[in-house]
C-alpha cells in the first residue's frame, strides 16, 4: 500500500468517525449527517452502502448486467452471497436481491449484478430498460449463507440454471483468479444457448483452463450443448464421474432444483449440496370478495383467521392495540409494514403488490394470507 | 341558516362520490412527478439550511448575519410547512421511502412528530372545527368561536394571540398535553402532566441544544451573533406559520360546528364539513410553496394525503363542485385573511352573543358544555 492510499484510507476513517460522532448528530438533529451529505452528492452516505453505476450491458437479449461502484461502506462480499438492491421506481422504491457475478478479486472495487428480465418482472424490466450510467441506488450489504469456503473444498461442482448462473459465477470467476489448481465442473442449463448468459466467457474459461469442465444443456435444444434437455440424474451419472466427492454449489429455478436435491438425498451426501433459491413460489392471488387465508401479527405472535374486515378491527378483535385514529384513512396512525400478502384498498379497491411495505390497516382488507409486522 | 343544514342527504352523497373520484384519480396518477418534487425541494431545504448556518458563521458582518437568518428562516419554513407537515400527513408515504414517510419523519420543530400526528393529523384532521374535539380551535389558550363558553382570561385573547404567534413552536409541542386542563379546568393531575410532558421534553431539549447552545458554540467569539440569528430564524417561522394557520380555520365566515354532527356523520357530511371549515387564500407559486400549500386550506382539509403541490390544479374543480351545491369556497388575499382572523380574535375578547341563524346549533354546544365540559374535553 503507497503512503497516500495509506493517508487517504486514515482520512476516511477519520472522517467518517466524525460523521457518526455525537455532535455530528445533535448539529444535524432530526434529519441525520446523511440527509445533508447527499445533498451534495447523491453517493455520499455515513453508513448507507450507495452505489453509482459504471456500466450498463446486454450480454443477451433479455438480461441487463450492471457495474456498480459501491461508496466506502460497503464491506465485501463472499462469492455466493447476495445483495438488496433498491431503485425507484416512478417515484416508489423497490427492493430486489441479487448475487454480485464478479470474482472476489476484481481490482477496480466494482461489482457486477446481472439480471434476467422476466416478463412478469416489474423490477427486473426496469433494470434493463430503465437504468443508465450515472444513476444511483442503493444496496445493503452483502448477506446468505450460500457462499464459497474460506477454505476452498478440494473439488468443485457448480450447477446452475437460468440466472441461477449469477453466484456460481463469481465462484467461478474467484477460483480461476486464485488458481485454484482443485477440478471445477461447471453444469449450467438454460432453454437456448443464446439465452445463457455469460456464454462466452464461460467457454474462454473451459479452453484456458485444464481443471475447468463446462456442460451445458438447452431444454429447447438438442446438439447446442454438451448434455440436452432439462436436468436428470443421467447427466450426473454419466458426465460427471465422482460428483458425490464434490462440495456442490446449486442455484436455479425451483423446479430444477428440486430434481437435484432429489438425487443428491438419495445418494444420502445432502450435506455436500449447497444450495440458493433465487425465486420465490409465487402465491396464489385471491381475487373473489369472500375473506380467505390468515391474518398473521408477528410480532405480538398472534393468528387469526381472516374475517374480511379491515386489518386494524380485526388486530382489535385479536386482542391487540395497534396505534389508530381517525378509521377512515387520512390520519396515518395505524399505518404499519406489511411484510408479506397483498391487501385491498376499501377506498379505491386497488390491490397492493406482495412485497414488504407500509399499509394504513383502517382502510385495508386482506386478499388472502397477510403478515403484519404487529 | 348554514348550507350544512339545508343540503339533502342525496347531495351529500353526491358530493361525496364526487371528492372521492377526484380522490381516486389523483392517487392512481401518483408518481415519478411527486417524487421529483418532494426529493428536490428536500434538497433545496438543505441547501438553504447549511447556507444559512454558515452565513451565521460570519454573522458579525451584518449583511451575511441578515442573509443567513433569511436563509435559516426559509428553511425552517420549508422543513415545518411544504416537507414536514405534509410528509407526517403521508403524502409520501406510498414512495417506500423509509425517510421520506409519516412514520419516521421528524422536522426542525420542537414538537414530536407521535404528539403532531395526534393532536393535527387526528384530532384536528378528523374533528375539523368541531368544538371540543378540534383542539386547534383556539388551542386552548384562546377563544375563536361565539360558541366557545367565554372566561375572564380571554379579555387578553389578542395578547395571548401574539403569545402564542411568538413561541407558536413550543406552543405546538405541548398541544397535546392539553396544559388548560391542569391549568384552568383542573381535570388532569400533575403526575399525568410529568409523564406526557417527558418525550416532548427529550426532543424539545434537543433542539434548544442544537439551535441556542451548540452552533453558537461553534462560532467561539461570534456565538452572540449565531445565537441571535437562530432567535430570529425560529421566531420568523413561528410567526409565518401560525399567521398561515390561523388563516386556514380562523376568518370569520368560517363555521364551527357542534359536537352532534359527528353523530353518524357520513363521508359526504364529512366532506362538506371540511370545506366549510376552511378557509384559502391566494398568491404566486413561491407563496403557496412558503405555506406549505396551505393557502389550499379547503383542498388540504378534503385531501390530506396528496401531494399538497397538486392542490394548486385541484382548486378549479373543487370550486366548481362548490358553486354547484351553494356552498361557499372562502378565499381572499393573505392580507384580507389576516385581517379577518385579526378581527375575530379581537371579538371574541368579548363575551359575544351568537349569531341567531346559529341558535339551534348553539342551543345544543351550550348544554353539552354545560353538562359535560370536563368529559367531553379529556375525551378529546
Amino acid at each position: 500500500m503507497s503512503a497516500t492510499t495509506q493517508t487517504s484510507s486514515r482520512f476516511q476513517q477519520g472522517l467518517s468517525r466524525l460523521l457518526q460522532s455525537r455532535v455530528a448528530e445533535v448539529l444535524s438533529y432530526p434529519h441525520g449527517v446523511d440527509r445533508y451529505l447527499e445533498v451534495f452528492n447523491p453517493v455520499w452516505s455515513a453508513t448507507e452502502v450507495r452505489a453509482r453505476v459504471e456500466a450498463v450491458q446486454h450480454l443477451t437479449a433479455d438480461s441487463v448486467t450492471l457495474t456498480l461502484k459501491p461508496n466506502a461502506n460497503w464491506e465485501g462480499f463472499v462469492p455466493g452471497q447476495f445483495v438488496q438492491l433498491t431503485v425507484s421506481i416512478n417515484g416508489k422504491l423497490h427492493t430486489r436481491c441479487y448475487s454480485p457475478a464478479n470474482s472476489l478479486h476484481r481490482k477496480d472495487g466494482t461489482i457486477e449484478l446481472t439480471a434476467k428480465a422476466h416478463a412478469d418482472g416489474f423490477v427486473s424490466r426496469y433494470l434493463r430498460e430503465g437504468v443508465r450510467i450515472g444513476d444511483v441506488v442503493t444496496l445493503s450489504q452483502a448477506g446468505g449463507e450460500f457462499a464459497l469456503p474460506e477454505l476452498r473444498p478440494e473439488r468443485v461442482l457448480l450447477i446452475s440454471g437460468g440466472s441461477g448462473i449469477t453466484p456460481v459465477m463469481s465462484m467461478l470467476r474467484t477460483l480461476c483468479d486464485e488458481g485454484f489448481k482443485g477440478d471445477i465442473t461447471f453444469l449450467h442449463y438454460a432453454n437456448r444457448a443464446e439465452d445463457m448468459i455469460y456464454a462466452g466467457e464461460v467457454a474462454e474459461i473451459a479452453k484456458r483452463f485444464d481443471n475447468v469442465t463446462v456442460l451445458r444443456a438447452f431444454a429447447d435444444e438438442q446438439d447446442g450443448g454438451e448434455l440436452s434437455g432439462l436436468f436428470s440424474s443421467e447427466h450426473l451419472f454419466n458426465s460427471v464421474p465422482g460428483f458425490a466427492q464434490a462440495t456442490t454449489f446449486l442455484c436455479g429455478p425451483p423446479p430444477m432444483m428440486a430434481a437435484v436435491e432429489k438425487v443428491w438425498e438419495e445418494q444420502g451426501i445432502s450435506d455436500r449440496l449447497h444450495k440458493e433459491q433465487f425465486t420465490l413460489a409465487t402465491a396464489v392471488v385471491d381475487d373473489s370478495e369472500s375473506a380467505e387465508g390468515e391474518v398473521r401479527f408477528a410480532r405480538s405472535e398472534t393468528l387469526v383467521t381472516n374475517d374480511g374486515n379491515n386489518l386494524l378491527e380485526q388486530a382489535e378483535a385479536a386482542g391487540l392495540t395497534p396505534e389508530s385514529g381517525c378509521r377512515m384513512g387520512i390520519c396515518y396512525s395505524c399505518t404499519c409494514k406489511k411484510t408479506a400478502g397483498k391487501v385491498r384498498d376499501l377506498r379505491t379497491g386497488e390491490i397492493s403488490s406482495g412485497d414488504e411495505e407500509d399499509i394504513q390497516l383502517c382502510v385495508s382488507v386482506p386478499v388472502g394470507t397477510v403478515t403484519l409486522d404487529i | 341558516m348554514s348550507i350544512y343544514s339545508t343540503l339533502t342527504p342525496e347531495q351529500f352523497d353526491a358530493i361525496g362520490q364526487e371528492l372521492d373520484a377526484i380522490r381516486n384519480r389523483e392517487i392512481a396518477d401518483l408518481g415519478e412527478k411527486d417524487e421529483k418534487y418532494i426529493r428536490n425541494l428536500i434538497k433545496r431545504q438543505r441547501q438553504l439550511e447549511v447556507a444559512g448556518r454558515g452565513l451565521l458563521f460570519a454573522g458579525f458582518l451584518p449583511p451575511a448575519w441578515l442573509a443567513g437568518v433569511a436563509c435559516l428562516s426559509a428553511a425552517k419554513i420549508l422543513d415545518n410547512m411544504e416537507i414536514g407537515h405534509n410528509v407526517m400527513h403521508g403524502q409520501y408515504d406510498w414512495m417506500g421511502d423509509k425517510e421520506i414517510n409519516s412514520r419516521k419523519f421528524d422536522w426542525d420543530n420542537t414538537c414530536t412528530n407521535t404528539a403532531w400526528k395526534h393532536t393535527h393529523n387526528f384530532e384536528h384532521h378528523t374533528f375539523t372545527n368541531v368544538l371540543d374535539k378540534d383542539h386547534d380551535i383556539g388551542y386552548g389558550i384562546l377563544r375563536m368561536s361565539e360558541d366557545q363558553e367565554w372566561e375572564p382570561r380571554f379579555i387578553l385573547n389578542p395578547i395571548l394571540a401574539v403569545i402564542l404567534s411568538t413561541f407558536f413552536q413550543h406552543f405546538v409541542a405541548v398541544q397535546s398535553l392539553k396544559l388548560e386542563d391542569y391549568l384552568i379546568y383542573k381535570t388532569k393531575t400533575k403526575e399525568e402532566l410529568k409523564a406526557e410532558f417527558k418525550p416532548t421534553w427529550k426532543k424539545m431539549r434537543k433542539q434548544l441544544v442544537k439551535d441556542y447552545l451548540l452552533f453558537p458554540a461553534l462560532a467561539g467569539p461570534f456565538f452572540p451573533f449565531v445565537f441571535a440569528g437562530n432567535v430570529a430564524a425560529n421566531l420568523a417561522r413561528n410567526l409565518w406559520s401560525s399567521q398561515v394557520i390561523f388563516n386556514g380555520h380562523f376568518p370569520e365566515e368560517v363555521e364551527q360546528f357542534p359536537e352532534s354532527v359527528l353523530e353518524d356523520e357520513s363521508r359526504g357530511h364529512w366532506y362538506v364539513r371540511q370545506m366549510l371549515g376552511s378557509a384559502n387564500f391566494e398568491g404566486g407559486r413561491l407563496m403557496h410553496i412558503m405555506s406549505g400549500n396551505l393557502s389550499f386550506q379547503i383542498e388540504h382539509h378534503l385531501f390530506p394525503d396528496i401531494p399538497a403541490h397538486r392542490y394548486a390544479a385541484l382548486s378549479p374543480e373543487v370550486k366548481a363542485i362548490c358553486e354547484k351545491y351553494g356552498l361557499p369556497y372562502n378565499t381572499g388575499s393573505f392580507m384580507k385573511q389576516s385581517l379577518s382572523v385579526w378581527k375575530r380574535i379581537f371579538k371574541m375578547a368579548l363575551p359575544g352573543k351568537a349569531k341567531p341563524s346559529d341558535k339551534g346549533l348553539r342551543g345544543k354546544v351550550v348544554a353539552l358544555m354545560g353538562e359535560s365540559q370536563s368529559d367531553s374535553r379529556k375525551a378529546a
